[in-house]
């Protein structure tokens, strides 16, 4: 049992991590007893599970994820959304009907065309099938307004902040509406535009800085500054 | 067989760059050079200039040639018109095509393609200039430029060629050696696991000198391994002091 890494220390794919009885978390993966990075990232230690928060990824699709797409292709009775990972997403129109699909009277490109923003659950998804999305659920659905900030996936958890600490700051500090996308895309609706502006500050603010401690106080005071000029 | 042609090798045991036989050529890495691709690198090593950009993983189209099981590995090695003396079609050639298969061969033990089945990963690999050795640094870079694209791979992979030029085996040959000497053999590796994911060879090499070169092309491969993961960890830096004032 030993392990070959400081806290927190910059591991690049390849690098051995640790050897014995760990457990191989996110980004890593178990040989004979020896454990290894695969991604560039951080590496941690938390119990006998050894994970590595990747600086660059990219999005993979999970039941359950709310997710920011853009429609990329109009079918017979489905539409194709592009969601920023490796899969086009597959929207049905039996789901946004709410009654059977009938072609002869249902326009699909009158309800969502192609370039519009829509906010999505993803509701099935498999290695065989590509990921299905339903926009049934209240605040779902066609983006008519706000602004569009993207993100890397794996910064997501920080700018949600620990129990949603940091994002409910930041709506509160700049009295904005804003949605996460789990696919690193993020929805940010003010009443002015420079409401707006603030609340992009603070979202490239945290992706610069996500792995500094103390991030919520520096955002708010850079936040109340901002507002005072 | 050769041509009369100046020593390779001068009487002080240097080669015609001034490099001792187990010295690499000078190298300067670079991860993160392009902006629109999804993972990019660049290399200098001696007179080679190469770029790689990865796109990936990916919707693959068309779709028939998608995979069940895993990800499928798309490479193409291409050399600028003006990265020779003489111009090149920049039509892709024979051993542009066949360097590419064994490049892709190279790199694909490395990537976790069954992560991602039904997707496409494109690795685009363009030689600026060329002298000597280009597959190898070929996939020295191609390698950074799929870690910068985020995707899992179970080491990166460290490419470089030994051979023998003028009775002596000398690492990392260019041009010129290569063309006139003995026996070339590039060679990668993925130096964490100590696995070789490509070995090729051509000229004449005793059994013992093959183990002999080999050897000297393994220990080239560390030597660059090295090098790659100072280029990746670089473009962190940043971040890196970060945490460190923690």
């Amino acid at each position: 049992m030993t392990t070959y890494f400081e806290k927190r220390q910059l591991v690049t794919p390849g690098d051995l991590l640790a050897e014995g009885k760990y457990r191989a978390g996110e980004n890593t993966y178990k040989d004979d007893d020896k454990i290894y990075a695969t991604r560039i990232g951080i590496a941690n230690l938390e119990d006998t599970t050894i994970y590595v928060v990747a600086l660059k990824a990219f999005y993979v699709p999970s039941v359950g994820d709310m997710v920011i797409g853009k429609i990329v292709e109009v079918g017979i009775s489905i539409w194709i959304v592009d969601i920023n990972a490796p899969y086009l997403a597959v929207l049905r129109a039996s789901d946004v009907l709410d009654r059977p699909f009938n072609p002869r009277r249902d326009a699909l490109p009158a309800i969502f065309d192609v370039n519009d923003l829509i906010i999505a659950k993803l509701v099935a998804y498999d290695r065989t099938h590509d990921p299905v999305l339903t926009v049934r659920e209240p605040d779902l659905g066609k983006i008519t307004r706000g602004q569009i900030v993207e993100v890397t996936p794996t910064k997501i958890p920080r700018i949600i902040g620990r129990k949603g600490s940091m994002i409910s700051m930041i709506k509160k500090e700049t009295k904005c509406q804003i949605t996460i996308g789990q696919n690193g895309v993020i929805l940010i609706s003010g009443k002015t535009p420079e409401d707006e502006r603030l609340a992009v500050m603070a979202i490239r603010k945290i992706e610069q800085e996500s792995h500094t401690s103390g991030l919520t106080d520096r955002v708010t005071e850079m936040i109340r500054k901002e507002k005072e000029v | 067989m050769r041509k009369t042609h100046e020593k390779l090798i001068n009487e002080n045991s240097t080669r015609l760059d001034g490099r001792k036989s187990n010295q690499l050529r000078p190298i300067k890495i670079e991860v993160g050079t392009l902006s629109n691709a999804d993972g990019s690198a660049y290399i200098e090593q001696g007179k080679n200039k190469i770029l790689a950009a990865v796109y990936g993983p990916k919707e693959l189209h068309p779709k028939h040639r998608a995979l069940p099981d895993r990800a499928l590995l798309i490479c193409r090695y291409h050399m600028a018109p003006f990265s020779v003396q003489e111009r090149k079609s920049p039509a892709p050639s024979r051993r542009e095509i066949e360097i590419s298969k064994v490049i892709r061969e190279a790199l694909e033990p490395s990537v976790f393609v069954e992560y991602y089945p039904r997707t496409s990963i494109d690795i685009f690999i363009e030689v600026l200039q060329a002298d000597g050795g280009t597959r190898c640094s070929g996939i020295t870079v191609a390698s950074l430029a799929l870690a910068d694209a985020g995707i899992p791979m179970h080491d990166l992979v460290s490419a470089c060629a030994a051979g023998k030029v003028d009775g002596q085996l000398v690492l990392d040959l260019n041009d010129i050696e290569d063309k006139e000497g003995e026996a070339d053999l590039p060679l990668a590796l993925m130096p964490n696991l100590n696995a070789i994911t490509l070995i090729q060879m051509d000229g004449d090499l005793s059994i013992n000198e093959f183990e002999q070169t080999l050897n000297l092309a393994k220990e080239g491969c560390k030597q660059i391994h090295a090098l790659q993961k100072d280029a990746l960890k670089a473009k962190y830096a940043a971040v890196k002091e970060v945490v460190e004032e923690k």
